[in-house]
């Protein structure tokens, strides 16, 4: 072999291959509750953020129930200037409160305008439908009137679909890469393992990572078209999102942000950063719809092969995982998820880790989705418990075998120590990752 | 309507856009919407709409460009007014 010494590059990269990426803070902004005490308390006490929504009702969708975060409005100010509110509809304003709080969160004080860009600092922040209420109630029927010019000067920034990253780029002076990805309801997930494959590769020390999605209506009406939500709980919301159930009739639409401070744990110890978690590692890849897979659907062998890759990622074994923060969505997929997670992790139905889903409290918020169960799989890694998976005492009845893995009711576990989350998408594609409390 | 009018009008459509709040505190005729009230340029023509929402009036995008302070936006309405 070459003397590393004759070649400084290979050196940088060896070293830098072996950086190691923390989590140094979290922002979540779900329909059950804003900030981390909140949206704790909420998953320990299975408090669910699905309401009736009067104009779902009125505008005949058969799914009236979703997951939208209140109150918004009385505390949006505090974080964004009227000059910045005028130019961002809810994904926007959803995302750029996730991302302040996971900043502040990380010990850090929101830059003024004179301090110069942090360099060493990015954002991948994703959605997945991005800003279509601007587009349908602002963009097209104006157009349409021959009123152009009465567009105003927002409506790029407002429908590009990098709108959320690039505002908190701004807000946060960020000048490392800042991007959106989207991949439909994998994004938030596919953002996280993106932002922490950036930092191992030394190309930033932090990142900051996640999903938004806003509300619309507009969003959630081709879902509802589908037929794919759950029309028969407009009259009980909170038991309407079903996962892992044997009366699952469809997912729940949500709302939201989840976004993880990813960190170099260098830069973290070096600064005296709280560590919740280590990203150990994690795994991207799309099933090429084939083998049962297709635009809608996943293929088996894409879903597992994804899993197995975030495990060799990580250098574990699947036995060491001690809890699966499943994507489980309730529609017909979530018995073959979990077998997927079976399979994948070598492990027989008797032996399989705690399996639940944050679905079950806040709907399935699609591209913010992958962020908000992150931020709660940390959570529950940070604090030492496994949140219920309600609605499910009519577990279904192809996940009998699994039954003693189903978390019904929260559990405190002191010694959890090793989470995995994963998250699959229209498209057919798969994001794996796995977080370990740092010791 | 008064001139005075007009402008307390004006000041309160800029002032969601105005970045500088002391400059704000001080506005007059004289005060420059970028300049001064380092309002964002791409946010003039937002202005200019806002302007022509709230006195009911059209601007042309030859006059839109000539406003560059409070008395230009104060003297464009009061002419397209009167």
């Amino acid at each position: 072999m070459w003397p590393a010494a004759l070649f400084p590059a290979w050196e940088f990269l060896v070293s830098k291959a072996k950086r190691r990426v923390v989590v140094t803070g979290l922002g979540v902004l779900a329909p059950n509750g804003h900030g981390l005490d909140e949206f704790t308390s909420a998953l320990r006490d299975g408090r669910s953020g699905i309401r009736h929504h009067a104009h779902l009702e009125e505008l005949n969708f058969a799914c009236q129930v979703g997951g939208i975060p209140e109150n918004v409005e009385q505390f949006q100010e505090q974080y964004l200037s009227a000059e910045e509110l005028f130019a961002m509809n809810a994904n926007m304003i959803y995302a750029a409160i996730g991302a302040i709080d996971a900043w502040k969160d990380a010990g850090f004080e929101v830059p003024g305008p004179e301090v110069e860009a942090d360099w060493e600092t990015g954002a991948i922040i994703g959605t997945g439908i991005g800003g279509i209420d601007t587009i349908s109630q602002t963009l097209g029927p104006r157009v349409d009137a021959g009123k152009v010019r009465r567009l105003g000067s927002t409506m790029v920034e407002q429908i590009m679909s990098s709108g959320n990253s690039a505002r908190i780029a701004g807000l946060l002076g960020l000048g490392n890469q800042v991007s959106t990805n989207s991949s439909a309801c994998n994004t938030g997930t596919e953002a996280i393992v993106m932002g922490a494959q950036r930092i191992r590769d030394g190309l930033a020390t932090r990142m900051l990572a996640g999903g938004s999605e806003g509300h619309s209506h507009y969003i959630w009406a081709g879902f509802d078209a589908m037929k794919v939500l759950n029309r028969t709980k407009n009259d009980d919301p909170a038991a309407a999102s079903r996962p892992l159930s044997a009366s699952a009739a469809g997912f729940i639409p949500g709302s939201g942000a989840g976004v993880l401070m990813l960190e170099e744990l260098e830069s973290a110890q070096g600064r005296g950063a709280r560590i919740y978690a280590e990203v150990l590692g994690g795994a991207l890849n799309c099933g090429g719809h084939r083998q049962g897979g297709s635009m809608t659907a996943p293929n088996p062998n894409s879903v597992q092969r994804c899993i197995r890759g975030a495990v060799a990622d990580a250098g574990i074994a699947g036995t060491e995982i001690d809890a699966i923060n499943g994507h489980l969505t309730a529609t017909f997929a979530d018995p073959h998820e979990v077998n997927n997670w079976s399979k994948a992790l070598e492990r027989a139905p008797a032996d399989m880790p705690y399996i639940h889903s944050t679905k079950s409290l806040i709907g399935h918020a699609l591209g913010a989705a992958g962020g908000l169960e992150c931020v709660a799989s940390i959570l529950e890694l940070h604090h030492g418990f496994i949140h219920g998976s309600i609605n499910c005492d009519d577990l279904h009845p192809e996940l009998e075998a699994f039954a003693g893995a189903v978390v019904h009711e929260t559990i405190d576990l002191p010694d959890l120590r090793t989470i995995a989350k994963a998250s699959f998408g229209f498209g057919d594609v798969n994001g794996c990752v796995i977080f370990r409390k740092f010791a | 309507m008064e001139n005075q009018d007009v402008f307390d009008k004006v000041v309160e459509i800029l002032r969601p856009f105005a970045k500088n709040e002391e400059a704000l505190g001080t506005i007059s005729l004289e005060t420059s919407l970028q300049k001064d009230l380092e309002v964002n340029s791409a946010r003039l023509v937002d202005i200019v709409l806002e302007i022509e929402d709230s006195f009911d009036i059209e601007v042309s995008d030859d006059d839109a460009d000539g406003v560059n302070t409070v008395g230009d936006a104060v003297n464009l309405i009061v002419a397209a007014t009167s």
